[in-house]
């Protein structure tokens, strides 16, 4: 067996409110091989949002270790981290966050602009990652003239466009009706089988549970381990 | 940057009515800060066009301004033979002996009376400054009670037209002429014979002897002769230092003053640009929470916010300039601290007292937009994305 791509060991997340000390996260150890499409479960406010945004490097453990690949992030400095942020992870919002004011093509480009390509070549990128969301006709859309299901899909382009080394979603389609649900689905299925990208999902949604490989359960911070499908 | 760019540009557009007040409010202080500026530049220039780089003036050693000399006649006919001094076809020393009074006359706009500089001129005067043109009438003749007056002045003060009576010093003059100096400030001035001069205000003596030097190089041998003689108790500087010094006093207050009160206003727009951009930083959290997320750094956060009220800034100083440039050449007057009497001078913005405006405002811009811009880069990511 290969070394797992996402290493857990121990992390605890502690939020402080005021003088109150809220434990989130009490020692969770997983481990994500790569390949994987894992599904992460759980009532809310178990802290399933948490330990993905530890997973994506946008919030820092209290304790423990976060080795992803060959990178151990938890000790990285704020300005290392955002740059390997944009290497290596791909990250989907429930509510899309795709900027306002500018293009479908341009929310997509976002993140090539911290790389060195070419403008030739982000072009290139962009209606690529456009093309497998099948979205490559709305290219000058704005965020508002598209549904929310093409929106979600424009961000999961987005996600996809720097080729990234882990996709993490949460709640992907916690916002869509179930027609656009299905298809954004669909779609990350394709992304973990046809393009072998390791997916962690975050999901209330039974159906969405349904086509994760693996599924994990979070109750009050700690894992309950779930055989999945 | 460049899509950077169209993200800070049309996110400011989706909130004109702000982005347009804040505008405003710098270009008003621009507008402001160009005008002040143009009336230093204007006076200034007034000043230095009175001198020439071929003319030299001789005033007492002691003296700060040539009100304040005195030149003998028995001085002037020594310092008249000097060979530096370029002569006219019939052999005569190109030296003008001078005497500056200051005559009273009600302003056209006020009807308050003003300080008017009444210049008595020798008779090659008009070969010394030749930059004197007539625009009406003609010279005076010497031995006469005939005057010329300055363009600026005719326009300023009552009474002083062609053809009218002028009554100072216990006598009346006549209007024979009226003349432009390319914008130097002998156009505020009356010029008329300065020996009729000596005899009307009972003076023993000329302030001061304005020199055409054979070549503008002939100076510093001027000088010496000058200073080596020991009957002349007398400097001698290039009328252009002159004039510049005459102006110094006056333009560095000018200058003070319209830096204070641009300062003060500049106070107001800067914390206008500052409430526009924490008020961008406010309603954009989740926006710039996304592109922390996407991995742009801190860094880049602050420059694009940073970028954003610069920009909005120089906008402003854009308008401001457009609001400040139809003063340009505007007349207007003040009294010449230097000589208590009053110069009409043009509103003058020059290229670069633009520049310098637009700097300002994109130092408002940047001064405005700094601490929004550090919070917006301090908000932590994952708070940041839980903004709805
Ligand atoms: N920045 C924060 N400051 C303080 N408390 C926080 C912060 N972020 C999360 N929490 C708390 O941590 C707990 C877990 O939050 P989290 O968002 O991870 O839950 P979740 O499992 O994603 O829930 P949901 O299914 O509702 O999205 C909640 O009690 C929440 O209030
Ligand atoms: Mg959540």
């Amino acid at each position: 067996m290969t070394m797992a791509l996402i290493e857990l060991r121990d992390v605890t997340k502690t939020y402080k409110r005021d003088a109150i000390e809220i434990p989130v996260l009490e020692s969770v150890t997983i481990s994500v091989p790569e390949g994987d499409y894992l599904g992460l479960m759980g009532p809310s406010g178990s802290g399933k949002s948490t330990l993905l945004n530890l997973l994506a490097g946008i919030d820092r453990p209290t304790g423990g270790s976060i080795r992803i690949g060959d990178t151990e992030i938890s000790t990285l400095s704020e300005r290392a981290l955002a740059a390997w942020r944009a290497r290596h992870i791909g990250f989907i919002f429930q509510l899309y966050n795709l900027i306002p004011v500018l293009t479908a093509f341009e929310n997509v480009e976002l993140p090539l602009l911290l790389t060195s390509l070419s403008k030739k070549q982000r072009r290139e990128h962009v209606m690529t990652a456009l093309n497998i969301v099948s979205l490559a006709d709305r290219a000058a859309h704005y965020p508002r003239q598209l549904s929310g299901g093409q929106e979600q899909r424009v961000a999961i382009a987005r996600a996809i466009v720097t080729d990234p080394t882990l996709l993490l979603a949460d709640e992907p389609t916690g916002d869509l009706d179930a027609k656009s649900a299905g298809e954004v689905l669909t779609l990350l299925q394709r992304l973990n089988t046809e393009y072998k990208k390791t997916i962690v999902m975050v999901t209330h949604d039974p159906h969405a549970a349904e086509r994760a490989t693996h599924l994990l359960h979070l109750e009050k911070g700690t894992l309950v381990e779930q055989v999945g499908a | 940057m460049g899509l950077i760019a169209n993200y800070n540009v049309r996110s400011m557009l989706v909130r004109k009515g702000t982005a347009a007040m804040t505008a405003m409010g710098i270009a008003m202080v621009v507008a402001v800060f160009v005008m002040t500026l143009a009336i230093a530049q204007g006076f200034r220039a007034t000043l230095v066009a009175s001198g020439s780089p071929q003319n030299a003036i001789v005033l007492r050693k002691s003296a700060t301004s040539e009100t304040v000399s005195a030149v003998m006649k028995p001085e002037f006919a020594l310092i008249e033979t000097l060979p530096q001094i370029a002569r006219d076809a019939q052999g005569q020393p190109l030296a003008s002996p001078e005497l500056v009074v200051i005559i009273s006359r009600p302003r056209i706009s006020d009807n308050q009376p003003a300080n008017v500089p009444l210049r008595g001129v020798g008779p090659r005067a008009f070969q010394v400054r030749d930059s004197i043109k007539f625009v009406e009438g003609r010279r005076f003749t010497p031995g006469l009670r005939e005057i010329n007056v300055g363009k600026l002045a005719v326009g300023r003060f009552k009474g002083l037209s062609l053809g009218s009576d002028v009554k100072f010093g216990n006598v009346i003059w006549k209007v024979v002429g009226v003349f432009t100096a390319d914008d130097a400030s002998f156009e505020s001035e009356v010029w008329g014979d300065v020996d009729l001069m000596l005899n009307a205000f009972q003076r023993s003596g000329y302030q001061s002897v304005t020199i055409k030097l054979t070549d503008p190089s002939a100076l510093e041998s001027l000088q010496a002769a000058i200073m080596g003689d020991p009957r002349l108790d007398f400097k001698v500087e290039r009328e252009q230092d002159y004039y510049d010094e005459q102006s110094q006093v006056m333009t560095t207050v000018i200058r003070v003053f319209g830096t204070f009160v641009t300062l003060i206003l500049s106070i107001g727009a800067m914390f206008g640009a500052m409430n526009t951009m924490y008020a961008a930083v406010g309603y954009r959290t989740r926006e710039i929470g996304t592109l922390r997320a996407l991995g742009f750094s801190r860094g880049r956060i602050v420059t694009a916010f940073l970028a954003e009220s610069v920009m909005l800034a120089l906008i402003g100083g854009v308008v401001g300039c457009l609001l400040a440039l139809p003063v340009h050449g505007l007349s207007t007057g003040t009294t010449n601290m230097a000589s208590f009497s009053e110069v009409a001078f043009k509103f003058r913005i020059t290229p670069a007292l633009l520049a310098g405006g637009m700097v300002f405002a994109g130092l408002m811009g940047a001064a405005g937009g700094l601490l929004p811009a550090i919070r917006a880069a301090r908000i932590p990511v994952a708070r940041a994305l839980r903004e709805i």
